[in-house]
């Protein structure tokens, strides 16, 4: 019983630390809280749903559309709303709230046109067969959902440590102006930057939707709370920290489900957010930081 | 003078009057925040604790409503300091996502919990919030506001929202003034709440949740932070323009959510750009 949770919590933590990675690393290096991450989310879920209905029933194509839709979206609404804000130099509370407004829209938006409604991918998309380990059951859409997060992580490491655009964008994070003087395009870094989180947050989106089998405007403002707590759990802007915080909060919340109550995984996820507030504001993970003005 | 136009008015539109000065209480206790350089969603979270703790005083305990009033601020305001005291020694992203994050987990409580009346809410609480109490707290807030603004709580307030380092620099406590105006908004949003509650007779989860309290931001932001004047006439104009334009119901939030994106990218001080006059010093 413990063991088939502490599983499931893992597999579901694979999804958060997944989703949380694109906002920490928007945050770590455009220096922004995006809250329209998680209209990405439902986008990229959206994208899978229309693709693998009218068009191809398959689950390996409908993932990089999931994410490229999303990425795409993302770029769009980085150019039109935070680019004049950066070049601008405004308060970080400037882009904020640009994104809270937008997010608010594009999400009501989202419901109005189409319907509220929870759906579905089509059935037969993954086979429903699980598989037994030692009395552990685990789905074939949950191997599906680890290994696609496996490999998507995997690739993001790569980008930013092992390719020259990776190291433009670590230093764009590190020092925005100094990168620009020794001839990084830095908007077309932040550019790229939007393009991979919202990429991440799209198919996190449809991975999502296949391991809870539902779809639905409202699902990425849902999701918002657990990016929240793993991203500053892990420390804002740790890719790392949020890796490691994802896992624990997927844990974390299926063990208060199995030993509590259900109701209750929304209050012990904010508990510990307000904890680590208050005990270690700069992540579990990170050094402690002085407050710079 | 025969004024039963006016009573048959009043009580016609009741509900749009009530909803309209709730709001402009609201917007006044999002502009008291902004005022001070911060970002606050939780506003509409604090009017929910304020809106529910005061719904269980008047049902399970059976209080009058003069006591209830004033103690629906208690809530809020603890959750308040529980949020601000860590949030508020760090960037002004911490108390905004903390927030959020307030709003939404309250929302996902009051569902589970049988004894606030799961996703139904609570019902059947007394109507005894009226009018002139609304308004008269309204014109109080706006008036205390006023003051404050033009005294020199008003400037440091201002010095810190122009520039945070300067502040400190000429020696304002930044980090005591920003908590105040947190535990001043959380105030005035319970009690907001409170009457809310008292004047539906009925409150449910999804008043307090994340769209409500971006729609309050919408309205300070209309009505620019420059004067406490402004959100309230922003709050008034977003509460009454989809009560004359009826078919537009569906995209309401739409409209809400785009007016904060125009506001701050195009026009920073707001609709109501109004500037405070000051004796110069």
């Amino acid at each position: 019983m413990l063991a088939q949770q502490l599983v499931n919590g893992v597999l579901l933590g694979a999804t958060y630390a997944l989703f949380a990675l694109g906002f920490t690393l928007m945050f770590g290096v455009l220096k922004v809280i995006n809250l329209t991450y998680g209209f990405y989310f439902t986008a990229g879920a959206f994208a899978a749903l229309f693709f693998t209905r009218y068009v191809v029933a398959s689950v390996w194509l409908a993932l990089p559309v999931a994410a490229i839709a999303a990425g795409i979206i993302a770029m769009a609404c980085d150019g039109l709303l935070l680019t004049r804000l950066r070049r601008r130099g405004a308060p970080e509370l400037s882009s904020l709230m640009v994104t809270v407004g937008a997010v608010l829209a594009l999400n009501s938006a989202a419901a109005a046109l189409f319907s509220p409604d929870i759906r579905r991918l089509p059935v037969g998309l993954v086979s429903v067969e699980s598989f037994n380990f030692w009395g552990v059951r685990v789905t074939t859409a949950q191997f599906l959902v680890l290994g696609a997060s496996i490999v998507l992580v995997g690739a993001l490491i790569w980008l930013l440590r092992g390719t020259r655009v990776g190291v433009a964008i670590r230093a764009v994070a590190e020092n925005p102006e100094a990168a620009g003087l020794m001839g990084i395009n830095t908007g077309r870094t932040a550019a790229l930057v939007s393009f991979v989180s919202g990429a991440l947050a799209g198919a996190g989106g449809m991975l999502i939707g296949l391991n809870f089998n539902a779809i639905h405007p409202y699902m990425g403002e849902e999701m918002m709370l657990r990016g929240f707590v793993v991203v500053i759990v892990g420390g804002l802007g740790d890719i790392r920290g949020a890796l490691i915080a994802g896992l624990m909060l997927g844990v974390v919340e299926v063990l208060t489900a199995g030993y509590i109550d259900s109701g209750m995984k929304e209050a012990v996820s904010f508990a510990i957010l307000v904890l680590v507030l208050w005990t270690r504001p700069s992540g579990l993970f990170g050094a402690p930081k002085l407050r710079r003005a | 003078m025969d004024l039963s136009w006016l009573d048959d008015f009043l009580w016609t539109y009741q509900n749009v009057i009530h909803s309209v000065g709730i709001n402009g209480l609201l917007a006044l206790s999002m502009y008291v925040v902004l005022a001070v350089g911060q970002l606050s969603l939780g506003q509409a979270a604090f009017m929910g604790l304020g809106a529910y703790s005061a719904a269980l005083m008047t049902l399970k305990l059976g209080w009058p409503f003069w006591m209830v009033l004033p103690l629906s601020c208690v809530v809020p305001i603890l959750f308040a300091l529980a949020i601000g005291l860590p949030t508020l020694r760090l960037s002004g992203v911490y108390l905004a996502i903390a927030t959020v994050g307030l709003g939404e987990v309250l929302k996902a409580l009051y569902v589970n919990i049988d004894y606030v009346g799961g996703a139904l809410g609570l019902t059947g609480i007394p109507e005894a919030t009226e009018t002139w109490m609304i308004y008269g707290l309204l014109a109080l807030a706006v008036l205390a506001f006023w003051l404050v603004a033009r005294s020199g709580i008003g400037r440091a307030m201002e010095a810190i929202r122009e520039d945070e380092t300067a502040a400190r620099v000429m020696g304002v406590s930044c980090f005591r003034y920003q908590l105040g105006a947190l535990v001043v908004s959380a105030m005035l949003a319970g009690i907001a709440g409170a009457l809310e509650a008292h004047s539906t007779s009925l409150i449910s989860p999804g008043e307090f949740g994340f769209e409500p309290e971006v729609s309050i931001l919408s309205f300070a932001l209309l009505g620019g932070i420059g004067t406490p004047i402004g959100p309230v006439v922003g709050a008034f104009i977003l509460t009454l323009l989809p009560e004359l334009l009826r078919g537009m119901a569906d995209l309401r939030l739409v409209f809400n959510g785009v007016i904060i994106v125009v506001a701050v990218l195009f026009m920073p001080e707001g609709l109501v750009a109004l500037r405070l006059r000051r004796r110069s010093a």
